[in-house]
């Protein structure tokens, strides 16, 4: 609290988008955790919350006629462009804002307070509800080829990356270990990713080695010996580097670099050319500039795109999964892969490839697990690539975004072979930035330890689970044939496309209007409604039909759908414009009651959703927080539960059943 | 001229035809006089039966005594034929060139075409101009139907009757005929039932470079304007080309002889613009390099999408204008026969929920493109692979059809068909067994007397089996304006035409499959659950009786 220098500004302008001319006028909040603007002109109680660690940007422009703008640029792609009568409260909003989204200290990130006075057991309960080891004896390991390495129990012996437990071939001895590991960079050795029990074909991830221009280490070479040899039917395995070929030379005269095949018996060795976190965060803001323009003409558009690189390197990346899952799959032939640390590229090419191999990856709980286990036990540093403290701008990079697009753009290829639905990944996606559960904090499994994070933070994915049916694709089926098996997908450049829904999050304008997902999920629930009238009846019936008893009355009730169809509801007020339109003339004000005036359910799409809360698709007053939150920042400081956020309709499509 | 003539070889043995997502099949290829047919004998494989109007260019390559002929289509498809024995492969790609290259209309194949189904309805009489006036009838009383052309001779590319203003007579509307390019004066396009506004359609007014004006003229278009309100003309050009088109005796509506007029340009580009656009786009689509670098540089460079944009932009613009400004709107180009009808005919689609049903759009497409006078046989003789030199060709339809793509991929559930019926009209306006489409005027169609030689497309869509199959599943009927986005971001590539036959659409089959299988379960559902109320409603009267006993 005591870098809030301004609790409250009054008459405050928000523009929902960057340079758009629609404007609403309220009262600006900041408290600890959140910046709330609360709409003081609408009928019905609209609210703005947006979460200080969220916050990637806040810049102050230059004052006008109307005030001091103030631009503030969130993680998950929402831009907030605010508008402050007095320059001076300007300021220190914006000081207040610099400091509130950049916390020094872990120990001050949101997830440390969000529901800190939930029963503490619990919540350890909850941390359990994934564990790694089930992970590895659903791979099928250990086994008579794969063992459990102590080496690394307490983050001494090799590397503090590491997680304490590690999975290598049972004929490395402690010795190879160890050694192996003082010949890669920070120490991380070939471990094992994931094991195919059908073919015994394994990939492994290691970072680069210290090989400079001639260096070798024999424990080093005996280790990839030892993985070829865990895969019996094969006599030879692919060391794939996943960098481009300059930047692995160049690392050379740093005493690092790659594998020579002549020192490594049995390896072929294989560049892959995905570049470096520097590139790829420069890739993003190139494209992210162009997916914020304001009104850009297609060509401005599709040249930004092009230029940006991003789609280039997503199709790098999913080619790079593509190589691995082919020589798992189809050659029965084991990979180690690495980059230079190898919890960037490396994290990235093993866990599509496991996505490509493997259906149970596929599916709610599997991307969970996946991302439990080569991102975040594997020591990707997220606190550092996602800024979650103020830190070294040049080690932010969109490294997982990367990942979690591939699986879109797979999903977007292959509609029936997903249990989850866009909105998962697109959460997670948020959840990553926003620092409110405990799962991303610090930089490796020692860090989080150290932090205590199970005890003092919830786990995202106990909320995420509990929440499954929002993030559910209607159109997947454990036994459909899409979903079984590896999957192949093109990858010529026309299939890959913009993520509109995670780019353009916030720009509901550009979305369809009316969502598939939506309309069949509310079907889908009306069915299992209808199978369970379908099953009273009859027995009814037979009842009726034997005893000729007592009367019985049934009310039946079926969902109502139109809500669903409406991709953003149309709230009660404007039911009959269902949308508007967006300005079309290119003249601005050109037409005279500009329909930019009117409030239509657009107005209502600027409200995120509270932390916590799922907007509810379906829910038919999204823009109406009109709790008892009358007054006071006390009330607006602590968000209201989950559960409160819960649609209040929703339990009363059935209420009426039976009489 | 006998067909025989241009067949030297008529049937070849041997030869094998590989095309996209099918296998290779081997067997005998036969040249009829309207079709290219491929049979194997073999009953597990798909005949190959190829209408030479569908095919857009022809490529030989020889090795040895092997001939290969690549078909290119106008579907964009693309299939290649190995012919064992160079004279045969020759003489068969010389066929080919004729064949699929006749200019005479006598000789197209919807006069020789006779039906395999029984025409239910007769889709040449499903839409008559005087069954949409009554519609129109019901609704206001300030609109008439004329038979001013009723001889083709006041507009040869307007059907023989019209609908205008009630005030304004025959005379008047030849007077301002005269001042209008082609004839074509303005005339009704649609009517607002919400608010009674309209929107009308003409071609570009004959200023001149010394300012003409025609009193007629601004006569008819102010009498659609209500007392005090003011309209608006869409000028589908920009300010630069309308003022270049002066010269060459056109113009636009000056503000100072149309003073209750407000006059917008849009840069909706001319036909041959359009056609280098599509051949480009396909182009870009069959580039091979694999490079992300060339397809996003070469898409862009195509303009296509910034083609949809543009027109899509142009009909939103009206649309608003008559929804949301309740004003009229005048929309018109050069001719008034290509730019102007899409922006009027999206805008209805916008506007009007019964134009987003199939029969709806069928009325549509028959009253603002065939009715109105697109010339679909000049813009479609030709489509993306041809090299001859483009004369009049232009993908207008097409655009319209991908901005209709555009809007129903935003309101998945706003439409009572599915992109299938957009691909089929697509494929019929290239090339089709049916009439619909030959001609470029009602007068040409009339002329040829089609209603009695050929069969209509929309007597075989209006069949049951083929409403169901264009039918789409997630429809539930809107009543409300529908305002797409019109953002880049907002705006795809058409995957259904362009990369239809690149990519295997099988897993996007197969989840549409899985849609329709989710739907129809609950439909069946709510039947059974429907039918045990009832019959619980039944057993408890019956009970309910028997205590009164």
């Amino acid at each position: 609290m005591e870098h809030i220098r301004l609790p409250k500004v009054e008459k405050v302008r928000l523009i929902d988008k960057i340079s758009s001319r629609r404007a609403s006028v309220g009262t600006l909040y900041l408290t600890a955790t959140h910046t709330i603007f609360v709409e003081n002109e609408s009928e019905i109680r609209t609210e703005t919350w947006v979460l200080h660690s969220l916050v990637c940007s806040v810049e102050k422009q230059a004052t006008t006629t109307t005030g001091s703008p103030l631009l503030v640029h969130c993680k998950n792609y929402q831009a907030l462009r605010f508008i402050i009568p007095q320059e001076r409260d300007c300021h220190d909003v914006h000081v207040s804002l610099l400091r509130l989204s950049r916390p020094e200290r872990y120990e001050e990130l949101y997830c440390f307070s969000f529901h800190a006075n939930s029963d503490k057991e619990v919540r350890g309960q909850a941390w359990d509800f994934l564990s790694l080891k089930a992970e590895y004896s659903r791979m099928g390991v250990p086994n008579h080829l794969w063992i459990l390495s102590p080496v690394n129990r307490d983050y001494k012996v090799c590397t503090d990356t590491y997680p304490a437990e590690l999975y290598v071939p049972k004929s490395a001895t402690h010795p190879v270990i160890v050694g192996s590991s003082k010949f890669r960079s920070r120490g991380r050795f070939p471990t094992l990713s994931y094991y195919c029990k059908e073919n015994h074909a394994a990939i492994c991830r290691s970072s680069q080695p210290l090989s400079g221009f001639s260096a070798r280490c024999l424990e080093d070479e005996q280790m990839l010996e030892a993985i070829v040899r865990s895969n019996p039917r094969s006599d030879f395995m692919y060391v794939v580097d996943t960098r481009p070929k300059l930047n692995a030379i160049a690392n050379r005269a740093a005493g690092k670099g790659y594998e020579n095949e002549d020192n490594y018996s049995n390896i072929k060795f294989q560049f892959i050319g995905i570049e470096n976190i520097h590139v790829m965060r420069n890739s993003l803001q190139k494209m992210l500039e162009v997916s914020e323009a304001w009104s850009p003409s297609m060509s401005e558009f599709l040249e930004g795109l092009e230029s940006s690189g991003w789609l280039k390197h997503i199709k790098a990346v999913l080619d790079a999964g593509i190589f691995i899952a082919k020589a798992v799959a189809e050659d029965g032939v084991s990979v180690l892969v690495h980059c230079s640390d190898g919890w960037d590229r490396t994290a990235q090419v093993c866990s599509v490839a496991s996505v490509l191999l493997d259906p149970y990856y596929r599916t709610l709980k599997g991307l969970m697990v996946l991302i439990e286990r080569d991102w975040v036990s594997f020591g990707h540093k997220f606190s550092h690539r996602y800024n979650h403290l103020d830190g070294d701008p040049k080690e932010v990079s969109p490294v997982i975004d990367q990942f979690l697009e591939c699986v879109w753009q797979l999903s977007e290829q292959f509609p029936c072979a997903f249990e989850y639905n866009e909105r998962f990944l697109i959460t997670i996606h948020n959840h990553i930035y926003s620092c409110q559960y405990g799962n991303f904090i610090g930089n490796n499994q020692k860090e989080r330890t150290e932090l205590r994070h199970q005890e003092k933070t919830h786990s995202l994915w106990t909320y995420l689970w509990e929440n499954r049916t929002d993030h559910i694709n209607p159109l997947y089926r454990p036994d459909h044939s899409q979903t079984q098996g590896v999957l192949r997908p093109v990858t010529a450049p026309y299939c890959f496309k913009f993520w509109r829904a995670l780019y353009n999050r916030f720009d509901r304008g550009m979305h369809p209007r009316q969502s598939v997902i939506d309309y069949l999920m509310a079907i889908r629930e009306e069915t299992q409604q209808l199978e369970e009238q379908l099953v009273s009846h009859e027995e009814k019936i037979a009842m009726l039909e034997k005893e000729q008893g007592k009367s019985i009355q049934t009310k039946t009730n079926t969902l109502d759908r139109s809500h669903a169809v409406w991709a953003s509801p149309p709230s009660e007020s404007c039911l009959g414009l269902a949308n508007t339109p967006g300005d079309y003339s290119g003249l601005g004000d050109f037409l005279s009651s500009s329909p930019c005036q009117q409030m239509g359910p657009e107005n209502s799409l600027l409200i995120l959703p509270r932390p916590g809360e799922r907007r509810k698709p379906s829910d038919p007053d999204l823009s109406t927080n009109s709790d008892d939150q009358e007054s006071g920042i006390a009330d607006l400081s602590s968000p209201p539960s989950e559960d409160s956020a819960k649609d209040p309709d929703e339990n009363d499509h059935n209420s009426a059943q039976t009489a | 001229m006998e067909f025989a003539e241009l067949i030297k070889t008529p049937r070849v043995d041997g030869v094998v035809l590989r095309r996209p997502f099918l296998p290779t099949v081997e067997g005998t290829l036969c040249l009829t006089g309207h079709h290219l047919i491929l049979s194997s004998r073999q009953d597990n494989t798909e005949e190959l039966w190829l209408l030479h109007a569908n095919i857009d260019a022809i490529e030989k390559r020889f090795v040895g005594s092997l001939g290969t002929i690549i078909v290119k289509c106008k579907d964009l498809r693309v299939i290649q034929l190995d012919i064992p024995g160079m004279e045969e492969c020759l003489n068969i790609a010389s066929s080919i060139e004729v064949l699929s290259t006749l200019d005479s209309v006598s000789l197209m194949y919807p006069l020789f075409y006779r039906p395999m189904f029984q025409v239910i309805e007769d889709g040449w009489k499903s839409f008559l101009p005087e069954d949409a006036f009554k519609d129109l009838e019901s609704m206001t009383e300030e609109w008439r139907l004329s038979d001013v052309n009723k001889d083709y001779s006041v507009c040869s590319s307007y059907p023989p009757l019209v609908a205008v203003p009630k005030d304004v007579d025959d005379d008047t509307l030849r007077k301002a005929a005269a001042f209008r390019h082609g004839g074509r004066f303005p005339v009704l396009s649609y009517y607002h039932k919400k608010n009674g506004m309209v929107m009308m359609r003409s071609g570009q007014p004959l200023t001149g470079t010394n300012g003409r004006r025609c009193k007629e003229d601004e006569k008819l278009i102010n009498a659609t304007l209500r007392a005090g309100k003011r309209g608006y003309i869409i000028d589908t050009r920009t300010v630069s080309v309308a003022q270049q088109a002066k010269a060459r005796g056109g113009g636009f509506e000056s503000e100072a002889n149309y003073p209750q007029w407000r006059r917008i340009h849009k840069a909706i580009e001319r036909s041959s613009i359009l056609q280098e656009s599509l051949i480009k786009l396909v182009e870009a689509c069959n580039d091979q390099s694999h490079s992300m670098d060339r397809w996003l540089s070469k898409l862009e460079a195509s303009n296509w999408q910034t083609h949809v944009k543009e027109i899509l932009t142009s009909a939103c613009l009206a649309a608003q204008c008559i929804d949301r400004e309740g004003a009229s709107v005048l929309v018109h180009g050069t001719e008034g026969t290509d730019s102007t009808l899409q922006v009027t005919s999206l805008a209805q689609i916008i506007l009007d929920p019964a134009c987003r049903t199939i029969q709806g759009f069928q009325a549509l497409v028959e009253r603002e493109w065939l009715q109105a006078g697109h010339p679909f046989q000049q813009r479609c003789s030709q489509s993306a692979y041809s090299n001859s030199k483009p004369r009049c060709e232009a993908p207008v339809f097409l655009l319209f059809l991908d901005c209709v793509w555009q809007i129903l991929r935003q309101f998945p559930c706003s439409f009572q068909f599915s992109q299938h019926f957009l691909v089929l009209l697509f494929e019929h306006t290239y090339a089709s067994q049916f009439g619909t489409f030959m001609g470029n005027s009602a007068s040409e169609r009339s002329k040829l007397n089609l209603s009695q030689k050929t069969v209509s497309l929309w007597s075989w869509v209006n069949r049951p089996q083929e409403v169901e199959r264009l039918s789409n599943p997630l429809y539930e009927a809107n009543c409300l304006v529908i305002w797409p986005s019109v953002a880049p971001q907002s705006l795809l590539l058409w995957e259904g035409v362009f990369l239809r036959w690149k990519r295997s659409s099988r897993c996007l089959d197969e989840a549409y499959d899985e849609m329709v299988h989710i739907i129809q379960y609950n439909k069946e559902l709510q039947n059974k659950v429907n039918n045990l109320r009832r019959q619980l409603a039944q057993l408890e009267t019956e009970e309910a009786g028997e205590k009164e006993d």
